[in-house]
């Protein structure tokens, strides 16, 4: 495997006196797909709002694709892509208004800008509808170009924070084709999911428990040392260990 | 059995949009009934005409005997309703929240804390944390308790689970199960598969209309070719193989086996198993298997929009 692209060391976040991520170290290699999953508060959007610097950390250490949090946050900006639950774009705004706008926020020049939106256009075929609103295309073509979108400024990395939550079948495996086809040219996928199929699809999986590593390893690993058939299970086992019920 | 939501004809229009068309069915008392289909599909505009928010443009609805148009007083009063999308006070505290919807209600939460234990119990060494600083999956979790605290004999839940982890659904399933034992009526909207097979009916949405009504099993029977589950250790890999075979005629993931139907009428495991090894495939599977509710879900929405775009 190629050196580390994210690396934490007992990275901490309190909010007062809750700790909602406890003393994360993880180590994350370059063309890797990485499943982040964990019980409902267990830490997970915390720990990926800081380490796409949208949060400071209260302790603990992180690089992000070779640059320190604290002091490169710069350099990590420019260097991952991020998208949020379900998608990051403006329905009301058309494909290309869109794909201008995020351009324009990663600071892409003007004439970078209209070359990328024309090759971007054009890969995902969405030249005839370039002009249409985002509300009136399919979910598909939707999640197809915010995943683009979010990686326009070929970053290292790309954070998905439930991209397929709420996703119909057949359009959440569409997705995980992008996923899949990204990660062949290189690019390191931290991906967050609430289906268990989909944990299967990852290189390595790491399960959050309220703020902390409960498991870190590959799928088939963990399916072996639970000596169960799905992630499901294993997850049914492992989300919220110790709870009354 | 008595019905509890009767739909005759009801049809909606938004500008160029036909978001519901010709649908009729009717949910008896005490069912646990679902919805499926994809993004659009119309399940959000039924709910919300069900709901007594949005009026139809055709046809005509009654919950608990009740007109849609002409009762939606009475009927607010008896329905629990969670849209898709939040409808919880951010600035207000997770018990402050659930307070403010018992008390529009006439109830306390006190009173009907048994209905919601379950659920809201998880919720609870957060009380005082304003709702809007919960994660995605708890916030969830507080719309639901602030739509059962007054005891509805209806319940609409638009993708209640979006968001959900998977233990907090499986409880939540059981927690609707017991309350469809109390004799309430509930409708639900969900992507989840898993979710629709502990439904009694399923009605399958696409584009406004209704293709489908029947019991989960009676919906895998619309599933009509020998379906295979193929294993490799590679997986994309595969995936690729299959697809760019001439003779595939679907192929899915679904968790680590893939999902294949043939083109070829009569194909057997052994023809497939051999092709596959000589493609250099040497730990591969397959199997003869029966299909689920997912597979019949993509089944019948690739059958409607053929291949236009995969
Ligand atoms: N600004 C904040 N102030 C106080 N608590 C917060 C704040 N942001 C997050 N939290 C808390 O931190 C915990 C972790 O939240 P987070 O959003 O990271 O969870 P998650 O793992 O992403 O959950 P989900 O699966 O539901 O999305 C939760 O208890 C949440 O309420
Ligand atoms: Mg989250």
């Amino acid at each position: 495997m190629s050196e580390p692209v994210i690396h934490t060391d007992k990275l901490t976040k309190r909010f007062g006196d809750f700790v909602a991520v406890d003393a994360l170290s993880l180590t994350i290699s370059g063309g890797e797909i990485f499943g982040f999953l964990g019980a409902n508060g267990a830490g997970k959007t915390t720990a990926i709002r800081m380490l796409t610097g949208l949060l400071a950390p209260t302790s603990g250490k992180a690089t992000v694709a070779g640059f320190d949090l604290y002091t490169g946050a710069e350099g990590v900006k420019r260097n991952i892509g991020y998208m949020s639950q379900r998608f990051s774009l403006y329905d009301d705004l058309t494909v290309r208004e869109n794909i201008r706008f995020f351009a324009g926020i990663y600071g892409l020049t003007n004439q970078a800008i209209k070359e990328k939106s024309r090759q971007l256009l054009e890969s995902l075929k969405l030249v005839d509808v370039a002009d249409t609103r985002l509300a009136s295309l399919p979910l598909g073509w939707k999640q197809k170009l915010a995943f683009s979108v979010a990686i326009l400024h070929e970053p290292k990395i790309v954070f998905l924070d439930e991209p397929t939550g709420g996703v119909d079948p057949v359009t959440r495996r569409r997705f995980w084709d992008m996923i899949y086809e990204a990660s062949e040219r290189g690019l390191t996928i931290f991906v967050t999911t609430h289906y268990m199929d989909e944990a299967e699809y990852c290189d390595r999986l790491c399960i959050m428990g309220d703020g902390k590593v409960a498991a870190l390893d590959r799928p088939e690993a963990m399916k072996r040392q639970f000596g169960v058939e799905s992630m499901n299970e294993v997850f049914l086992q492992l989300a919220r260990p110790k709870k009354t019920e | 059995m008595k019905e509890s939501v009767l739909i005759a004809g009801v049809g909606k229009r938004f500008a160029a949009i036909q978001a519901l068309q010709e649908v009729t069915l009717s949910v008896g008392e005490g069912e646990l009934f679902g919805f499926i289909g994809a993004d659009g599909a119309g399940k959000t505009t039924l709910f919300r005409i069900l709901a007594t928010l949005l009026l139809p443009d055709e046809g005509r609805a009654e919950v608990l005997g009740l007109d849609v148009v002409r009762s939606y007083r009475d009927i607010r009063k008896r329905i629990g309703y969670m849209p898709g999308k939040f409808s919880l006070y951010p600035d207000l505290s997770v018990a402050e929240n659930l307070r403010f919807f018992a008390s529009v209600f006439g109830t306390t939460v006190e009173k009907n804390y048994e209905l919601i234990r379950d659920i809201y119990s998880q919720l609870e060494p957060f009380k005082t944390r304003r709702a809007g600083k919960l994660s995605g999956g708890m916030k969830q979790k507080l719309a639901l308790s602030c739509a059962l605290v007054h005891r509805p004999e209806v319940l609409f839940l638009d993708e209640p689970t979006t968001g959900v982890d998977a233990v907090s659904r499986k409880e939540f399933w059981q927690m609707l199960g017991r309350l469809r034992e109390q004799g309430m009526t509930i409708l639900v909207s969900t992507p989840y598969m898993d979710e629709a097979v502990l439904c009694d009916r399923i009605a399958f949405m696409q584009e406004g209309r209704m293709l489908a009504l029947d019991t989960p099993t009676g919906i895998t029977t619309l599933f009509r070719k020998p379906l295979f589950a193929i294993r490799a250790r590679e997986t994309w890999r595969l995936l690729c193989a299959l697809r760019a075979s001439p003779h595939a005629a679907s192929v899915y993931a679904f968790g680590s086996a893939l999902h294949y139907t043939d083109n070829r009428p009569a194909v057997r495991v052994d023809e497939l198993l051999a092709a596959l090894q000589a493609e250099g495939f040497t730990d591969v599977s397959v199997s003869v298997i029966q299909p689920g509710i997912e597979d019949t879900f993509i089944a019948l929405m690739e059958e409607k929009q053929g291949s236009a775009h995969v």
